[in-house]
């Protein structure tokens, strides 16, 4: 047997995070407590090298290990993303776990352990090496979520989206054994072809289909395969809450559109609908709920459901039967686009509430943001920004991610779900800004004490600059990123 | 270097902002307000230059500032179009927000956050300037959400008051409702033309069906209800009246709440291929200025008096707008720009005389004390009320005397209707404030005194405004301000507008000024002459006098339809994530029993996976354990085979 040169060139990114990943594992326990920033530095540059070596094959598609993988641009894009999220999320960790007093080495391991998952699941051409990706990337955040050992909502949390999480991967497995049984393949490309000849009645084939429908269901977080994400964003520690929220969540988009629109594709006459009532429960459930949030952990997962609803509006456009492919792929590229704005704009929110928590405040109740204004004039301006632009508020990123969202919903001739999105957009103000007016509004209660300036550290900002500058600049100068999704699409047949 | 000229007009309160922004704690405050106005300043000579440039050569100028591209079919720039409707808005934006501006370093003076109200105020002038000055809907739309903005972060700048920060909300909140509708329309816009481009969407306006017109012009009219406070969307206007008094002038009565009006006089275009639109937008706002003119009657609140009169005299603007009389919408805009900033800072003027007092049943007889403010606050009673020859009369008169002449007499008649209203509480206020027996409470009534110069001169400039400030309409429908709007504002439905004989509307002038001088009359004998008459009154219909009062209980009705049920409904789902019924569970349990092999399978994956938390959730503590073993985790699990349930239904039943 000779080793498959070809193939491991190929998945060069997945092997430096890889074995990164396990370098940290290894490193750390030689390493003096006070030089584990050096893990994170060294996490950090590696997703540098990768993001160098995923830019210069941005063009090419090239499959490898006979067709299990492949590496299409569509997969580079998401692999971009989601490089810039861990960076980010390794950067926040490394000011927010001191404050947390969680001095673990294997932590930066773990994120990218998931990380590495991820990869996989965004360019995996096969069901089975999907289910593979998914596994590593949910199996690290499960222990990642109870990471803040001392802390029964943490522990609480890792267990509640272990057990649902393990039980949902069983559906998606059960819906995978399925679909190899029709088709006596995993390949998404024998699944297309088996689709084509079995025809849209086939029981076991939609049946495995729902079931493929509620595993990535749960995976992105959309009714009714939500509930859990309030509990587990809530007591997870909020480094890795942003990482779930926007990371995990861009992955699973990423693996479920491919699933649905290469390997089912034939079949989305029949998911469409799903979607649409999915779509449509989604952003009422998420926009309505997050009314009456008092923390804002649970306020911003309730959120992050929401926008799984706004992207969803995407997804159903390009599962549109009667579109042509051009309408189709500006859905796609739509969902992809959106995705990348809500990437900036939610975890520079998560980032903001772990900022606060390291100002020594409690942090995590929408009451201890009373007076931020006053107290911590930039942090407050940089929620603001934030919250404005979730809320889709131009010139920020999130009202471009919208307009483009709700362009392709319109120009696919669904109208009247642009307007219900429009009106719950109309609602979720109402949350957002609520936020602003507590911390502009509102005296700082005196025992509080005046903090003039931001404690903070450098990689902290770093990571709110960051955010910063993607919410901004993505909403004043869309074009190039725009010319990316839409040359990154997937080719519709 | 006009193009040059053009982008300097939003860059100058730009960059007041930004410094302002992020360096205004470094330096005092006199170096803060000498850039917000100086800013300012600059963007009003610009506009005047911009102004006189368009004035001689009459030609519509687009600039582009940069290529704001989407990709795909939709090419978007950062544009200006300057035309002579830009021009109007430009000059009254920056004229009136100047002379604002230079009021609030009186006004606000030794407040706290001062640097971060200039802040505010000039990225209201930014927001602002984008809105009248793009040429494509998305400008306008950036515009639009930035004035929103500022007005919401204005409106609660007094943040030790819940009620503004309540007030601030809700504006926020019914505006965003407004916006859904304009957005659609850009949407709509977008798919019938390709293009958000005014020039070519205006030109090629006629191709569009009177359906899909008029779907357009609907959702238009939407937004432009939000932003003008019109019926049903006008609640948060009076309101907002938390906010400072400049920001009452300068937002919420000079120039945001007119967006609505330039939108759609903008978009008269699209209006006039929808008459069922037009219609629509004719009776909100026939409705909204007698309507609120109404509630006017009875408040208290010397700044909520004037903010049902906003409201009303923007129902006037809409109903002028709706019978395609859109010069004379623009030219009441202009108009009331000029007499109800005065109205405002003048009653700014007697708050800062009575030590913040708002409530005028504590005023009376201050015309000796406070002359100045007095004289000033006549003035602009004069010329809303539509006294001849000030401002008022001219371009209100115009609006009347053009429904009258084409045919318009049920909305005529609510014009005039609303015009006598409008007279009667104007000095009912005139009176009650400044008039008969001091009621000002005794600690307030040592320390009146007249504002300091830098309120009083601005307020000089806009009195003089207000009373020569309709000469430009003069004659009416013929006169200077006509031949310069009319090149953009003339539209299928106004064509037909120079046919009225010239007796008539001699005639409807007097009508006006009969009426004008009635509303006066009235509040003169009951305010002055019979003072105790008007309690009288107020007694013999209590129930009509409370409704009034309490402003028909809108609010109220509003809270009870759909705040209160969307907040119930929230935390009704919100329990339900939380701790899922019992009832629930055991449905969901007997419909899996019913599912044979399928539910086998899934009860052992449940047990499997409950096996995985006793093994895993060795290190939990107790409390952690309880929680565990009320079967939440069950519980939700049980849900996600719901929904499977749900998805398999829907599927088969397709």
């Amino acid at each position: 047997m000779t080793l498959p040169l070809g193939d491991l060139v190929a998945i060069i990114p997945e092997l430096i995070v890889a074995t990164v990943a396990c370098l940290v594992l290894v490193l750390d326990p030689i390493t003096p407590p006070s030089r584990t920033h050096w893990l994170a530095w060294l996490s950090v540059a590696s997703l540098v090298a990768c993001f160098g070596i995923t830019v210069s094959r941005m063009d090419a598609t090239v499959t490898a290990f006979s067709d299990l993988m492949i590496l299409d641009p569509y997969a580079g894009y998401w692999k971009l993303l989601l490089y810039v999220v861990t960076a980010l999320t390794i950067l926040l960790s490394l000011a927010y776990l001191r404050v947390e007093r969680i001095h673990l080495g294997e932590y930066y391991g773990l994120i990218l352990l998931s990380l590495a998952g991820m990869m996989i699941m965004v360019s995996a051409a096969d069901l089975l090496v999907i289910y593979l990706g998914t596994e590593l990337m949910s199996l690290s955040l499960y222990v990642l979520a109870g990471f803040k050992r001392f802390e029964v909502r943490s522990l609480e949390a890792s267990a509640k989206y272990f057990v649902l999480g393990s039980f949902s991967s069983g559906i998606l497995l059960y819906g995978i054994s399925l679909l190899f049984g029709v088709a006596g393949s995993t390949r998404l490309s024998a699944i297309a072809a088996a689709v084509g000849t079995h025809g849209l009645d086939d029981p076991a084939l939609l049946f495995a289909m729902i079931l493929l429908v509620v595993g990535f269901g749960f995976k992105i977080a959309v009714v009714p395969f939500h509930m859990w994400t309030p509990d587990v964003y809530e007591g997870s520690p909020t480094s890795v809450t942003a990482f779930m929220a926007v990371a995990s969540k861009a992955a699973s988009f990423a693996a479920f559109l491919r699933v649905f629109l290469e390997g089912l594709g034939g079949l989305r006459e029949k998911w469409y609908a799903l979607f649409l009532v999915i779509c449509v429960a989604t952003l009422i459930l998420g926009n309505v709920v997050a009314i009456v949030q008092t923390n804002i952990k649970r306020m911003l997962a309730y959120s992050s459901i929401a926008h799984a609803g706004y992207a969803l509006i995407g997804v159903v456009v390009a599962g549109q039967a009667a579109a042509d492919n051009e309408t189709r792929a500006l859905g796609l590229s739509s969902v992809m686009l959106y995705l990348a704005m809500y990437a900036f704009m939610t975890f520079g929110a998560f980032a903001v509430v772990a900022l606060l928590r390291k100002g020594g405040l409690e942090g995590e109740e929408i009451e201890d943001f009373t007076g931020l204004a006053k107290r911590q004039p930039l942090a407050a301006l940089l929620m603001l920004v934030f919250m404005v632009s979730l809320a889709g508020i131009p010139p920020t990123a999130g009202f471009i991610g919208k307009l483009y969202v709700f362009m392709a919903a319109v120009n696919a001739g669904l109208t009247w779900l642009a307007v219900v999105a429009v009106l719950l957009t109309a609602v979720s103000a109402y949350y957002y800004l609520r936020v602003v007016m507590v911390m502009y509004m509102r005296e700082p209660d005196p025992s509080a004490g005046l903090v003039s300036r931001l404690t903070t550290s450098p990689a902290l900002t770093l990571v709110l600059a960051s955010a910063f500058a993607g919410v901004i600049l993505l909403g004043l100068f869309p074009d190039p990123l725009v010319s990316i999704t839409t040359s990154a699409v997937l080719p519709f047949k | 270097m006009y193009d040059l000229l053009v982008i300097l007009i939003p860059v100058f309160p730009l960059l007041a902002v930004l410094i302002n922004g992020l360096a205004g704690h470094r330096y005092s405050h006199h170096v803060a307000y000498r850039l917000a106005c100086g800013s300012v300043g600059l963007s009003f000579l610009c506009s005047v230059a911009v102004f006189a440039t368009t004035l001689r050569t009459g030609i519509t100028r687009e600039v582009v500032a940069y290529t704001w591209i989407f990709g795909g079919d939709l090419v978007v720039n950062l544009a200006f179009l300057i035309d002579p409707l830009t021009c109007v808005m430009l000059l009254v934006v920056t004229g009136v927000g100047l002379l604002i501006h230079l009021y609030s370093i009186g006004y606000m003076h030794g407040e706290e956050g001062f640097t971060r109200f200039f802040t505010y105020m000039n990225l209201f002038m930014v927001s602002m300037l984008l809105l009248v000055m793009g040429n494509n809907y998305l400008v306008l739309f950036i515009g639009w959400e930035g004035v929103g903005l500022c007005s919401y972060l204005l409106i609660g700048y007094y943040y030790d008051r819940v009620s503004a920060a309540k007030a601030a909300t809700k504006a926020f909140v019914m505006n965003r409702i407004g916006d859904a509708g304009f957005l659609l329309a850009i949407f709509l816009v977008f798919v019938n033309f390709g293009t958000l481009d005014y020039t070519e969407v205006f030109a090629r306006a006629g191709e569009l069906s009177t359906a899909t017109a008029t779907a357009i012009a609907l959702c238009l009219l939407i937004g432009a209800v939000g932003k003008s406070a019109q019926v049903p969307l006008y609640t948060w206007l009076p309101d907002a009246m938390e906010g400072p008094t400049p920001v009452s002038a300068l937002i919420h009565a000079a120039t945001m709440v007119t967006a609505g009006v330039y939108m759609i006089v903008r978009n008269h275009a699209i209006f006039d291929m929808a008459p069922v639109a037009m219609t629509t937008v004719a009776w909100v706002g026939g409705i909204t200025a007698l309507f609120a003119a109404t509630i006017g009657l009875v408040q208290n609140d010397i700044k909520r008096v004037l903010a049902y009169s906003t409201v009303s005299q923007l129902g006037y603007m809409f109903l002028a707008c709706g019978i395609g009389a859109y010069t004379a919408a623009i030219f009441h805009l202009m108009t009331h720009a000029f007499f109800k900033a005065l109205l405002f800072l003048a009653a700014g003027s007697v708050i800062h005389a009575l030590s913040g007092e708002q409530d005028i049943r504590k005023m009376g007889g201050l015309k000796a004390r406070i002359p100045m403010t007095h004289a000033l606050f006549l003035v602009g009673t004069l010329a809303i009320a539509g006294i001849f020859p000030l401002a008022g009369f001219w371009s209100k008169d115009e609006i009347m005397a053009h429904a009258f002449t084409h045919g318009h007499y049920a909305l005529y008649a609510m014009a005039v209707l609303g015009a006598l209203l409008t007279s009667f509480y104007m000095f009912r206020l005139t009176y009650l404030t400044f008039y008969g027996q001091s009621r000002v409470e005794p600690h307030v009534a040592g320390h009146i005194h007249e504002s300091p110069g830098i309120m009083i001169k601005p307020l000089l400039v806009l009195a003089v405004l207000s009373v020569i400030g309709g000469f430009p309409g003069v004659p009416p429908e013929e006169g200077w301000f006509h031949h310069f709007l009319d090149p953009v504002t003339v539209g299928v439905l106004s064509g037909a507008a120079h046919q009225g004989a010239t007796h008539p509307i001699v005639l409807l002038m007097v009508v006006a000024t009969v009426i004008a001088l009635a509303g006066w009359g009235l509040a003169h004998f009951l305010y002055s002459a019979r003072p105790e008459a008007a309690s009288q009154w107020a007694a013999r219909a209590p129930a009509a006098y409370r409704t009034l009062f309490n402003k028909y209980y809108i609010d109220e009705a509003y809270d009870a339809a759909f705040v209160e049920p969307a907040k119930r409904v929230g935390r009704i789902w919100d329990w339900f994530d939380r701790t899922v019924i019992d009832g629930l569970v055991r449905g969901v349990g007997g419909m899996t029993q019913g599912g044979s092999a399928l539910s086998t399978w899934m009860e052992k994956y449940i047990i499997y996976g409950s096996i995985n938390v006793l093994g895993y959730a060795n290190h939990l503590t107790a409390r952690s354990w309880r929680r565990l073993q009320t079967g939440m985790v069950h519980h939700y699990a049980a849900i996600i085979v719901a929904g499977l349930f749900i998805l398999l239904h829907l599927i088969l039943l397709w």
